[in-house]
């Protein structure tokens, strides 16, 4: 009557479900499609060390800013201990504390990180750093190299790389044999190059951290030499010299520290292990939204319990299975018993797989109709004839089941699903058809149900409709959209094409 | 299929969504569905008003109320049972006579009284209405139908269907029983379907499902050409039912009694749409032509004067005013 304010209202619906779902892909990164998965890494740092007779404090510096990494979740086990976590200079730190403790112990972190590239840095611009306290030669040696460098170097960058060459050429270099001595290590010559920057003036820092390989096992902490330009923080490889952090590396620790200390006992390992796993992407989705304060989480259907989201991926489904019903019948024209009666039986398709499903609705209803005709004879009253085909729907339905488990045929088992009324109302309201108006309508009427069934069965079946649904439930007011606009569709069905065939003109007539 | 589709459009055939979210949902309003659902209901307004229908012998509302059937039919040899609620022709019961304690049916079966009780019973139940609720018979007047219908029927009742539309009969066409639709005029169960030009009260070739016949098929008689007699006095008669129950897209079901003349059997407020081919011709052309040009307020007279103005068989597309204009210019 009023299709402008139909057509408003579709329009408004349209873009709110549109809005809504562009906004949970886009922003929350809720997953389109059913399998996606999100690497994830469980790191593992495993502390071992003696305890000495007295208390005992044992400090593991954790992961705390991690450019291009999340944590979506973490763990101390630690028999027995006192835990604590806490801001540190070197990031965050977890400590362990016992009053006493006998034999060698162990102590155990783990974290579970996934890629969030929206991670940076979230660093303040350091102080400039103090000029460090060295002796005299080498206080002349270092100032000595800095002049050096800096005539090869243009800005904070080319300055890091040029100085790290020259420390890399170790022994060989004038200035700098001073300071290194033979077979120094990496982390020595990382720790160097903070001390020649800070002589510099240049804010420098070490981080640790491992490489987030794809193999499982135990890794080796790297070092990268964080050197601030005055606006943001780079990153180098102390060895390779490459300017950059690799995608793969997990910053852990900052600083001169070691990963862990003791006091009150003598350290004797720590491990870091890693390892790569494939998680829900959906999981990773609700932390993303919890850290972004969205409630459009909190307010889906995993909040639900799990027996409770069960009911709703199906629940959701119906309203599918109904608009397939009423394309069909509104455009196509085909006639069922009762109006949603396929949908309830597409749903117990779901179990039954469907050529199983159709086979034994065949048989049920076949097997009814005998039934309702033998009754017909006994001239029972309707709703106790009702009852009686209902009960013995029933019945052959555990007959089946109970057959078929003879059998050994699994699917038959399933027949226990199937909504036991309305086939009852079916058989009762097919068997009038049939006496009424004949056995072919009755049966035309029959198959029309099954296919208009299978069809939604199918429709309702497909996996990546149904994740989609579930998790942007609000793409069900398209199926209200397309209700609305439907119910204002005056135009033939496409059965009424052949039956008015009589009515249109032939093409000699006209 | 897209040029059948524009055919149809062009020859104005009605669709079933259209007649449903344009005509029934607009103008059958549906506070007075239960006035024409309802055909004991249907009777008694169409009493008061004058309109003559097939008289009342009694209504059976309970189960206890089957036994004083054979009370309510004493006087009577022949009578017609009908659930009140029932449709398109479902449950209906029509008894010719007696022979000892058994009731014969028009086809000629003989029932015995068991029988019978056992039918009134599940009507009673709801096994006929749409939905399955309880419901009530009717017990009526045997229509003895007119001599002229003999050679074109096979036993049963021929009755005549006209579309009332906000009333104006607009379209009308008789059903003939056929063998095959076991003596009911119902076209879903194969009856000949034959329209009749409004203007004249003459049937035109008659259809079985969407084949067109021109000959009865069990009395192999020619179908077109007949003149249905008080052919004013049924139009008039359906003009009339659209102020009985204020419904703007009736059908309303007529049959000639031999004695009696037209009587009016029921009113439906979702007439079917084979009527459009019984006729060959659409009947969205005709209701538009009456959108534009009827007037509303005109009386059951002049709406009858109008329809046999304007839908002279055949009736051709309406032209819009101010095409002719610029056809004109």
């Amino acid at each position: 009557m009023n299709n402008k304010h139909l057509y408003a209202l579709s329009v408004v619906l349209t873009v709110v479900a549109l809005a809504l779902f562009a906004y949970k892909i886009r922003v929350l990164g809720f997953p389109l499609t059913p399998q996606e998965e999100t690497q994830v890494w469980n790191v593992e740092a495993a502390v071992r060390f003696e305890p000495g007779p007295a208390a005992v404090k044992a400090t593991l510096r954790i992961p705390g800013l991690t450019p291009g990494f999340a944590i979506l979740d973490e763990n101390f086990i630690s028999r027995g201990f006192g835990l604590t976590t806490r801001a540190a200079p070197a990031g965050r730190e977890a400590q362990w504390t016992l009053r006493e403790a006998r034999g060698p112990q162990t102590l155990y972190y783990r974290a579970l990180v996934y890629r969030d590239e929206s991670r940076l840095a979230e660093d303040t611009t350091p102080p400039f750093p103090s000029q460090p306290v060295l002796d005299e030669p080498s206080r002349a040696a270092m100032e000595g190299l800095i002049a050096e460098v800096r005539r090869q170097s243009a800005d904070v960058a080319s300055f890091t790389t040029e100085l790290l060459r020259h420390i890399n050429q170790g022994e060989s270099d004038p200035y700098l044999s001073l300071f290194l001595g033979r077979g120094s290590t990496p982390a020595e010559r990382a720790q160097l190059a903070t001390v020649i920057l800070a002589g510099a003036q240049i804010p420098a820092r070490i981080a640790h951290g491992v490489s987030l390989r794809s193999e499982a096992g135990q890794v080796h902490s790297e070092q990268y030499l964080e050197v601030h330009d005055g606006v943001q923080w780079l990153y180098f490889n102390p060895q390779t010299l490459q300017q950059g952090l690799p995608r793969d590396f997990l910053i852990w620790w900052r600083g001169d520290e070691r990963i862990a200390d003791i006091e009150g006992g003598a350290l004797i390992e720590v491990t870091l292990a890693v390892q790569q796993n494939l998680l829900d992407s959906m999981l990773v989705t609700e932390r993303r939204a919890e850290k972004l304060g969205s409630h459009s989480v909190d307010f889906s259907f995993f909040t639900l319990p799990i027996a409770t989201q069960a009911v709703y991926s199906v629940l959701v489904m119906i309203p599918v299975g109904a608009l397939v019903i009423m394309l069909l019948r509104n455009f196509i024209g085909v006639k069922t018993f009762g109006t949603f009666m396929p949908v309830l039986v597409a749903l117990a398709f779901r179990e039954t797989r469907l050529l199983w499903g159709i086979l034994l609705f065949a048989v049920i209803v076949s097997l009814g109709l005998l039934i309702r005709f033998y009754l017909e004879r006994l001239r029972l009253l309707l709703v106790p004839r009702l009852t009686c085909v209902l009960t013995v729907v029933v019945l052959l339905m555990a007959g089946i089941s109970v057959v078929s488990q003879k059998l050994d045929l699994e699917s038959g088992l399933s027949i226990a699903l199937f909504p036991m009324v309305i086939l009852s109302m079916t058989i009762e309201r097919m068997s009038i058809v049939w006496e009424e108006r004949g056995a072919s309508e009755a049966i035309q009427e029959g198959v029309g149900s099954l296919v208009v069934a299978a069809v939604a069965y199918v429709i309702m079946g497909m996996a990546w409709l149904e994740h989609l649904i579930f998790v942007f439930p609000e793409l069900l007011l398209l199926v209200v959209v397309a209700a609305l606009l439907a119910g204002r569709y005056t135009g033939y069905r496409l059965l009424e094409l052949r039956r008015f065939k009589a009515l249109a003109p032939t093409r000699e007539a006209a | 299929m897209l040029s059948r589709y524009r055919a149809l459009a062009e020859q104005g055939v009605l669709g079933l969504n259209k007649r449903n979210g344009d005509y029934i949902l607009r103008f059958n309003p549906r506070r007075l569905f239960p006035l024409v659902d309802d055909k004991l209901k249907t009777k008694q307004l169409a009493l008061q008003a004058g309109i003559a229908v097939p008289q009342l012998y009694g209504v059976i509302q309970t189960q206890y109320d089957i036994r004083s059937l054979p009370e309510i039919v004493r006087d009577h040899q022949a009578f017609a049972l009908k659930p009140a609620h029932g449709s398109a022709g479902d449950g209906i019961v029509v008894i010719s006579g007696r022979s000892g304690s058994r009731y014969r049916t028009i086809g000629g079966t003989l029932l015995d009284a068991d029988f019978l009780s056992h039918h009134l019973s599940n009507a009673i139940n709801g096994q006929f209405s749409l939905g399955g609720v309880p419901d009530v018979v009717i017990v009526e007047y045997m229509v003895r139908f007119s001599p002229l219908f003999e050679r074109i029927s096979y036993q049963g009742v021929p009755d005549i269907r006209v579309i009332v539309f906000r009333g104006f009969p607009v379209m009308t066409m008789v059903r003939l029983p056929t063998r095959s639709s076991h003596g009911k005029a119902n076209l879903h169960q194969g009856a000949v379907g034959a329209g009749i030009d409004i203007a004249s009260g003459v049937t035109l070739d008659g259809v079985v499902g969407t084949e067109v016949v021109t000959h009865h098929p069990d009395t192999t008689h020619a179908i077109a050409g007949l003149q249905i007699p008080d052919w004013d006095t049924i139009l008039d008669i359906s003009a009339r039912c659209y102020e009985l129950t204020g419904l703007g897209y009736i059908g309303v079901d007529i049959v000639l009694d031999r004695d009696l003349g037209p009587l009016v059997l029921e009113l439906n407020a979702r007439p079917g749409l084979a009527i459009q081919i019984a006729n060959r011709q659409g009947l969205l052309r005709r209701l538009q032509i009456c959108e534009a040009r009827a007037d509303f307020d005109a009386s059951p007279e002049q709406r009858v004067d109008f329809a046999k103005r304007e839908f002279q068989h055949p009736v051709g597309p309406l032209i819009e005013p101010q095409r002719i204009v610029t056809a004109a210019a």
